[in-house]
């Protein structure tokens, strides 16, 4: 049995149909299905302390999230992440809002974008496990991987922070960036636009990429563009309601007048929304998805020492490499082992010819003592010997003594025995 | 590190606008366009090809390109044609993938194997793709649905018709359909459906369900629907005039039977199945589950060696093949440094040892050294003591002599002086 594949044509031949087949419904199918699944968005904002992040979040999404605002004395940048259901109509959304608790507060700011990124990382690595995984669940997965950085500026008039600019810089590969300009009603009209040409030259010469509003597609291209040309949004956040006219609107009250958030004239709140939220939330998180995150997955691929074509620029299977993968593995714990066995037996020779070595000193100092024992020993056995000689020599003469004496005394002896006797007679 | 809270249902106050979500992605899903593979698989001659012009409403199978029907087969072939469609602004890529030669033999031993490689390959072609470093824009070329036809016998399912089912139902969605139906009555149709569906259940076939939708209106239709299982379908190229009316069907002398005709067969309960409400269903559960089953099959057999362990594969399954190696080495690292504490004990022990016996040995000779320096002491003191007496008794034995002699010379001094004096008598 075999099979072959035979493609009729160069890829696919355009056929006209004699009717209606109604597959035109498929994306209402897709539509459908993705509405019964729901939608899920992950915001992040990052800014100093105090510049409003929660009142806007508050005001974009028109309910009141979380609770009190952060003190300035964190010891470094934390991120704080609440997760919300929200419903409009029949879509469901579950939004995650995630804090730079802290960001801006410390006087060495340096390692600051640090636990940002960090944190941009580790979502991207928990889908990448997952993705990873031999039985995954990724269509019921949790997508908590940021889909847009809102990236709040100060509003001081002049220029951006070196903060701001070492922040976004190191941000930009990792997320998309929506720069806004905070508590923007503190600055005059004028000094907006001066304001805003500045930090729009500030990024591009710092080659910032901040996420443009695509314009591929003609139904929203134009808008899309037109707000392109707007960024940074100056924004003004408020849910504090005040009566104009006989409307009631979200607007904050000074004694010299009136901010009124929604109000195109007054700040870039509703382009704001309408980009973020109405328009591209699908394309923030499509590019989060292809670009970001293929990014990072890339990277972390190739770190792990992965490739797609091997040393001959065949390209690989997976299976192919998975087990290259696997047998390097292998081979480097397996020459780790060996290694450490030489080593040991190195070791081993090494403490052996030593042991060897004192041991034949030992036996070397005990021969010299040997020997030396027997030099005194030989002397001793002279002295010996000597003594000996002497002891008989001395014996001799005593016994020739004692001879000649007895022999004197027996002579002596009779001499006195006849003069004895003569004296008796 | 960042904290989550869920923290619920949330209730907006006044439009956010994320219900424009849905809006967004079907604009995004026209612009990307559609794809779609359905396989037909039946013996010669039971109208495939006719189906899928039917279907589609168009000529995939031309005079310029020909259908796999025209030809003489004499192995079971696998090909594919691919097909551009456009309907409404929707744009749809179709393959359709015919299995020439299925069941033609007369030993059709394994003729389902073709088919079983083609699925597969297709599987991993995706695999492939999606496991690269570098991931482009994967087209999905996998089969989303496999329609089998099956010979309006009226009797039952052939031993053929129940192989190929098993053997595919967890490869991909089958879709089992009764072809050429306008040879049943209507009553003969009912019971070869009731016959088919109780041997299907009966070898625990598991053909595609079509999943109930949420609208009421539409999950009543759906259950008819599912009453009609398995589809009777008929299929024509040939379009005739009824009643004025411009239909696709079957001439007759004692008739026409309408394709489109829902009391004549069930075409119409198909096409809106497939392509106007399930199509998207069909790709889902393909990349869901068939695929998801194809896929950790494949890397369970690369990554766990073929798992004989269960309890340990078990295990595995729920990590990625990168953590699990992870996993592998840090056990191996625990293994080392076990071996090496060891090793390390041994070793010491050994050298301990070793230097205890040195220690030994030299206290030994030591020892014996000691014993005969003061063997040879007590020698040499014995000596001296020896000498030092005789020493002792010669000067004492010479004192003794002096005496005898001075004695003897006093004696013959005295006899001397008495000789002289005549005292000798």
């Amino acid at each position: 049995m075999k099979y072959l594949h035979q493609l009729k044509g160069e890829g696919a031949r355009a056929v006209p149909l004699a009717g209606h087949v109604g597959f035109d419904s498929m994306p209402d199918q897709l539509v459908n299905k993705s509405v019964n699944h729901g939608f899920c968005f992950n915001i992040l904002c990052v800014g100093e302390t105090g510049l409003g992040k929660s009142t806007l979040m508050d005001t974009l999404f028109n309910t009141k999230f979380e609770g009190e605002p952060t003190q300035h004395n964190q010891p470094g940048v934390q991120l704080k992440s609440n997760t919300y259901e929200l419903q409009e109509s029949n879509v469901r959304l579950k939004l995650t809002v995630v804090n730079t608790v802290g960001f801006g507060d410390q006087i060495n700011k340096e390692d600051s974008y640090k636990s940002i990124v960090e944190f941009i990382d580790t979502q991207f690595e928990a889908y990448l496990q997952e993705e990873l995984k031999i039985k995954r669940t990724l269509h019921s997965y949790h997508d908590t991987r940021i889909h847009a950085c809102l990236y709040f500026i100060a509003p001081t008039g002049h220029s951006l922070k070196s903060l701001d600019l070492v922040t976004m810089k190191k941000l930009d590969s990792k997320v998309n960036i929506i720069p806004i300009i905070a508590k923007s009603d503190a600055i005059s009209k004028s000094e907006l636009t001066k304001f805003k040409i500045k930090i729009t030259s500030e990024l591009v010469s710092n080659g910032v990429q901040i996420y443009q509003f695509p314009t591929d597609d003609e139904t929203v291209a134009e808008i899309n563009s037109t707000m392109n040309g707007h960024l940074p949004f100056a924004v003004v956040g408020s849910t504090e309601e005040v009566k104009i006219g006989n409307k009631m609107v979200k607007a904050r009250q000074y004694p010299w007048g009136t901010v009124q958030v929604e109000n195109e004239n007054h700040c870039d709140f509703v382009k704001l929304r309408e980009m973020l939220i109405r328009v591209n939330m699908e394309d923030l998180r499509e590019q989060t998805h292809t670009r970001h995150y293929e990014l990072y997955r890339r990277c972390k691929l190739e770190e792990m020492g992965f490739k797609d074509t091997d040393p001959d620029c065949k390209p690989f299977s997976l299976q192919e490499t998975y087990e290259a993968k696997r047998n390097e593995f292998m081979g480097d714990l397996q020459k780790k082992e060996e290694e450490m066995r030489q080593m040991f037996v190195q070791r081993v020779k090494e403490k052996e010819a030593e042991l060897k070595e004192a041991e034949k000193e030992l036996h070397e100092k005990f021969d010299r003592l040997k020997k030396l024992h027997q030099d005194e020993k030989k002397k001793l056995e002279d002295k010996k010997k000597s003594l000996d000689d002497e002891l008989n020599g001395f014996k001799q003469k005593k016994t020739a003594a004692e001879l000649l004496q007895s022999q004197a005394q027996q002579a002596g002896g009779s001499t006195t025995l006849k003069r004895d006797k003569e004296r008796k007679n | 590190m960042p904290c989550t809270q869920s923290q619920g249902q949330r209730n907006l106050e006044g439009y956010v606008g994320f219900a424009n979500l849905p809006n967004q992605v079907y604009r995004k899903s026209v612009k990307r366009g559609f794809e779609f593979t359905l396989m037909v698989v039946g013996e010669s001659g039971l109208g495939k090809s006719t189906l899928i012009n039917s279907l589609f409403l168009t000529d995939l199978y031309s005079k310029d390109y020909p259908g796999p029907s025209l030809r003489i087969k004499k192995t079971v072939q696998v090909e594919q044609s691919k097909v551009l469609v456009k309907e409404g602004g929707v744009q749809l890529t179709l393959t359709i993938v015919d299995t020439p030669g299925f069941g033609d033999a007369v030993d059709n031993s394994n003729c389902w194997q073709p088919v079983i490689n083609y699925i597969d390959s297709k599987c991993e072609d995706f695999l492939n793709a999606e496991s690269r470093v570098n991931r482009r824009l994967m087209p999905d070329n996998r089969v989303h649905c496999c329609l089998y036809f099956i010979a309006p016998s009226g009797h039952g399912l052939k031993p053929l018709d129940i192989e190929f089912m098993k053997r595919l139902h967890d490869k991909v969605n089958v879709i089992p359909l009764i072809a050429k139906a306008d040879t049943l009555t209507p009553e003969e149709c009912q019971l070869f459906k009731k016959q088919i569906m109780k041997e299907i259940q009966e070898h625990k076939i598991q053909i595609y369900e079509f999943p109930d939708i949420e609208d009421d209106e539409d999950s009543k239709l759906i259950r008819k629907i599912k009453e009609r299982m398995p589809l009777a379908v008929v299929g024509s190229n040939v379009v005739i005039e009824v009643n004025g009316k411009k239909v696709r069907g079957r001439q007759y002398p004692w008739g026409v039977a309408e394709v489109e005709n829902g009391e004549h067969c069930d075409f119409t309960v198909l096409r809106n199945m497939l392509i106007r409400t399930h199509m998207q269903d069909l790709k889902d559960v393909t990349n869901n589950v068939h695929y998801e089953n194809y896929r950790s099959r494949k890397l369970a057999a690369v990554t766990c060696n073929g798992g004989v362990d269960t309890s340990k594969t078990k295990n595995q399954m729920t990590r990625s093949p990168l953590a699990q190696m992870e996993e592998e080495r840090r056990e191996h690292v625990m293994k080392m440094k076990k071996m090496e504490t060891e090793m390390e004990q041994v070793f010491e022990m050994k050298v301990k040892e070793k230097k205890q016996k040195l220690k030994d040995s030299e206290a030994e000779l030591e020892r014996r050294h000691e014993q005969m320096k003061k063997n040879l002491e007590a020698q040499y003191k014995e000596l001296e003591e020896k000498k030092r007496h005789h020493e002792e008794e010669k000067s004492n034995w010479e004192a003794q002599q002096r005496i005898l002699e001075q004695q003897k010379l006093d004696a013959s001094k005295t006899m001397e002086k008495n000789k002289k004096k005549g005292k000798i008598f």
